[in-house]
C-alpha cells in the first residue's frame, strides 16, 4: 500500500464521494449565506433602531444566537426542532433531506447574526456629521440612510462581511456532526472505507484553503479598490 | 561636542536635510527655529538616530552615531530627548517613569534611581506628584516629568523637539522656566522651538532652516535685530505679524 | 413540568461532570477546564508569534503571517481530525480525546492571540517606543517594559472574547466523542428520549451564561480602560 496515492483523489468511487461532499458544502454556503445575509441586514436595522424596544429585541437576538456554539444549533435544529412541529410538518421535513435543511437553518441563524454585528459596525463607521450634513441639506430621514448612510455603510462592511463569508465557508463542516454528506462527513467515510486518511484528509485540505484564500484575496482587492475614504 | 559633517536625508525623492555641516560646542544652548516643514525635527530626530541619514556623518562627543556598527543603545543613553507630545509611560507611576531607565540599564541601584529622580522632580516642581499617573496631571506637568525622565540618565547632551507647542498657552511658561534653569546651569541643549522669547533670552546661538537647509546662523542679537537671510527676514516678519 | 424538573434532578450531575469519578472527567466542567487551559498554554507561544508578527525583519514577519493565514483558511474541526487521526501514529502515543482536542486548541488559540498581540503592539502610539528607545532601552527593554505591559492590558478584552471562542469550539470535540457538555447533553437526549427540546435548550442556556457572562465582562474591561487611558496629546 501506497503512502500517498494521488489516484484515488483523481477517479473512481473515493474521488466521487469526497467531490459530492465538496460540491454540497459549497451549496450549503451559497444558500446559508442568501439567507445570512438579509437577515443579517434586518437585525443590523433593529439595533441602530431609535425605538428603544426594538434595539433590546435585536440585542437579543444577536446574544441570544451568538453565545451558543454551532454544533449546539445544528444538534437543536436537528432534533429538538422537529418535535416542535406539527405532524405533517415533520413529515415534510423528514422527507426532505432534514439534514441539509436543518444544516442551512442553523448556519443561516449563526452566521446572520455575525453578518449583523459587521453591518453595524460598519454603519457606526459613518460619522453622524454625514447623516447631519444630509438632513440639512433637506433629505428626510429615509432617504438620507438610503443615499448617504447604507452606501458608506456597506463599503465599510464589504471586507468584515467577506470574512464573515469565510468563516461560514469553514462552518458548514460542522455540519457532518447532525449527518449532512457534506466534505468532512465524507472524508471521514473515506476513511472509514479505505483507511486511507491521508489523501482524503488532503484533499479536504486543500479544498477549504483555496476556498478561502480566494474570498480573503477577493476582500483584500475589494479594499483596494475600494478603499474607505474619509471624509 | 556635536559635529554635523554634510549630513543629506532623504524621504524617498524628497531632500529633507541638504549639506548640514555645523558644530554644537559643549554648554551651548542652541535653537533651531524655522518655517513648518524646515527639517528642524527632521534634523533634531537624526542627532538620536530617530530618524537615519543616507549622506555625511553627526559625531557625538567624537563617536558617529550613524556607524553600521555603532551601539545605539549606549549612544541614546548618553543623550537627552525631550518630545512635543511628552510621551510618558502612561502605565508607570511619575516616579517609576523616571527610574525606568537608569535601573534597567543598570547605572544604579533602585535606591540611587529613586533617590537622584526625587531630586530631579524636586527640581521641576513635581516632587509631591511622585506616585501619580500621567493621565492625572496637566500637559505642563507631564512635560516636566518627561525633562526630569530624560534628566535621569545624567546625559550631557539635551535635545528638546518643540517641547511647548503642543501645550495650552499657560502652562507653557513653567515648562520654559525649567528649560532656562537647565540653560544657566550649563547644559548643552538643542531646541527646535518657536518660542522666540526663549531664543532672545537663553540661545546662545540660532540657526535658521527652510527647505532642509540651514540658511543662517547667528547670535540671537544678530539674528533678531539684523537677519541676513532673505527667509530669515521673511520668517521673522511673519513672526512680528501673529 | 414535573418531568422536566425530574430531567434536571436526575442529571445535573452527569452534565456538570460527565461520569466523573467513575470515569474520565467529562460534561460543562471538562469544557471550561479545556478551555482554560488552552488559552493559558496558547499565552506564551501567541506572545512570540504575535511580537515576530511585528518584527521590522520580514524574514521573520511573514513566514508568520503565511502560518496564521493558513491556520485561518481552515477549519477547526478538519485540523481535530488530522489531529485525532495522526497524532497517534506520528508520536507513537494513543492520545486521549482530551488531549488531542487540548492540542488543537492551543494551536489555534495561539494564532488568534497572536492577532491580537499584534493588533495590540500596532495600536500604541509609536512616541512611545520611540521614548523608550530614546532612553537607552534596547528594543527588547522596551517591549518588556513599555509596549507589552500597554498593548497587552489594551488588549485584555480582546483575550476575553478569545475565552469564549474556545469554549464554543470544545463543542466540536462531540465529534471526536470527547465528552463535553454538548455530547453528555446528547447522551442524555438519548437516554430521556422524549425531552429532546428541553435538554438542548438548557445546553444552549448553559453556553449562553457562560458565553454571554464572559463578553460582558470583556465589555465592562473595555469601558474600564477607556476611561483610564491617557488623553491622546
Amino acid at each position: 500500500m501506497q503512502f500517498f496515492d494521488p489516484s484515488i483523489l483523481q477517479s473512481g468511487q473515493y474521488h466521487d464521494w469526497l467531490v459530492q461532499g465538496l460540491i454540497l458544502s459549497l451549496q450549503l454556503t451559497v444558500v446559508s449565506f442568501a439567507f445570512a445575509l438579509p437577515f443579517g441586514a434586518l437585525v443590523a436595522v433593529m439595533r441602530t433602531a431609535t425605538f428603544a424596544p426594538m434595539r433590546a429585541l435585536g440585542a437579543t437576538i444577536v446574544e441570544s444566537i451568538r453565545n451558543v456554539p454551532l454544533l449546539a444549533h445544528l444538534l437543536f435544529w436537528y432534533f429538538a426542532f422537529p418535535e416542535l412541529l406539527p405532524e405533517s410538518a415533520r413529515e415534510l421535513l423528514y422527507a426532505n433531506n432534514p439534514e441539509v435543511v436543518c444544516a442551512v437553518i442553523a448556519l443561516s441563524l449563526y452566521a446572520g447574526v455575525h453578518m449583523a454585528e459587521d453591518i453595524r459596525s460598519g454603519i457606526r463607521a459613518v460619522p453622524a456629521t454625514q447623516l447631519e450634513a444630509a438632513r440639512s441639506l433637506g433629505l428626510g430621514r429615509a432617504a438620507s440612510v438610503r443615499l448617504v448612510l447604507l452606501p458608506q455603510a456597506l463599503r465599510a462592511s464589504v471586507p468584515p462581511l467577506l470574512s464573515q463569508t469565510v468563516n461560514l465557508w469553514k462552518d458548514t463542516s460542522v455540519a457532518t456532526v447532525i449527518g449532512a454528506a457534506e466534505m468532512m462527513y465524507q472524508a471521514a467515510r473515506v476513511e472509514t472505507a479505505s483507511f486511507r486518511s491521508l489523501e482524503a484528509f488532503t484533499f479536504a485540505t486543500l479544498a477549504y484553503l483555496t476556498v478561502s484564500l480566494l474570498i480573503s484575496l477577493a476582500a483584500h482587492l475589494y479594499g483596494r479598490r475600494y478603499p474607505v475614504r474619509a471624509a | 561636542m556635536i559635529v554635523l559633517d554634510k549630513v543629506n536625508k532623504w524621504y524617498g525623492d524628497y531632500h529633507a536635510l541638504v549639506d548640514i555641516t555645523e558644530r554644537v560646542e559643549k554648554n551651548e544652548v542652541l535653537v533651531v527655529c524655522g518655517p513648518s516643514g524646515s527639517g528642524k525635527s527632521t534634523l533634531i530626530r537624526t542627532l538620536n538616530r530617530l530618524e537615519e541619514i543616507q549622506g555625511g556623518s553627526i559625531a557625538i562627543d567624537g563617536r558617529d552615531i550613524h556607524a553600521k556598527g555603532a551601539d545605539v543603545n549606549a549612544l541614546r543613553a548618553g543623550i537627552g530627548f525631550v518630545f512635543q507630545h511628552f510621551n510618558l509611560f502612561p502605565h508607570l507611576t511619575v516616579l517609576e517613569n523616571c527610574t525606568l531607565a537608569p535601573v534597567r540599564l543598570k547605572r544604579a541601584s533602585k535606591a540611587e534611581a529613586r533617590d537622584y529622580a526625587l531630586q530631579l522632580l524636586e527640581r521641576v516642581g513635581l516632587a509631591h506628584k511622585q506616585d501619580a499617573y500621567p493621565n492625572a496631571l496637566s500637559g505642563g506637568q507631564q512635560q516636566r516629568v518627561a525633562i526630569a525622565r530624560a534628566l535621569a540618565m545624567r546625559p550631557p547632551i539635551m535635545l528638546f523637539d518643540e517641547p511647548t507647542s503642543a501645550l495650552d498657552p499657560e502652562m507653557v511658561g513653567e515648562v520654559l522656566q525649567v528649560m532656562r534653569t537647565l540653560a544657566h546651569e550649563g547644559m548643552t541643549m538643542v531646541c527646535v522651538t518657536h518660542e522666540m522669547g526663549f531664543a532672545r533670552d537663553v540661545a546662545d546661538r540660532i540657526w535658521f532652516m527652510a527647505e532642509g537647509k540651514l540658511l543662517e546662523k547667528a547670535t540671537p542679537q544678530a539674528f533678531f535685530a539684523n537677519p541676513q537671510h532673505p527667509r530669515a527676514q521673511q520668517f521673522l516678519a511673519d513672526r512680528k505679524r501673529d | 413540568m414535573n418531568a422536566f424538573l425530574e430531567l434536571i434532578d436526575t442529571y445535573w450531575l452527569y452534565f456538570l461532570v460527565g461520569q466523573y469519578p467513575d470515569g474520565p472527567l467529562g460534561g460543562l466542567v471538562l469544557t471550561v477546564l479545556l478551555s482554560g487551559a488552552a488559552l493559558v498554554l496558547a499565552m506564551p507561544l501567541g506572545l512570540m508569534l504575535g511580537i515576530a508578527r511585528v518584527s521590522p525583519y520580514r524574514a521573520v514577519s511573514l513566514p508568520v503571517a503565511g502560518v496564521v493565514q493558513v491556520v485561518r483558511a481552515v477549519p477547526l474541526l478538519l485540523v481535530l481530525f488530522w489531529a485525532y487521526f495522526f497524532l497517534p501514529a506520528v508520536t507513537g502515543v494513543k492520545t486521549s480525546q482530551a488531549a488531542t482536542m487540548l492540542i488543537v486548541l492551543v494551536v489555534f488559540d495561539s494564532v488568534y492571540l497572536a492577532e491580537i498581540v499584534a493588533a495590540g503592539i500596532r495600536a500604541l502610539p509609536p512616541g512611545q517606543l520611540e521614548s523608550a528607545r530614546s532612553l537607552g532601552l534596547s528594543y527588547g527593554q522596551a517591549l518588556r517594559h513599555v509596549v507589552l505591559p500597554q498593548s497587552l492590558a489594551n488588549g485584555l478584552p480582546s483575550i476575553v472574547n478569545q475565552l469564549v471562542s474556545t469554549i464554543k469550539a470544545t463543542s466540536l470535540g462531540y465529534i471526536i466523542g470527547l465528552s463535553e457538555v454538548s455530547f453528555i447533553a446528547s447522551q442524555i437526549n438519548t437516554l430521556v428520549f422524549t425531552q429532546s427540546v428541553q435538554v438542548y435548550l438548557i445546553l444552549a442556556l448553559t453556553y449562553f451564561m457562560l458565553c454571554f457572562g464572559l463578553s460582558r465582562l470583556a465589555f465592562l474591561l473595555e469601558r474600564r480602560l477607556q476611561r483610564r487611558a491617557v488623553q491622546p496629546n
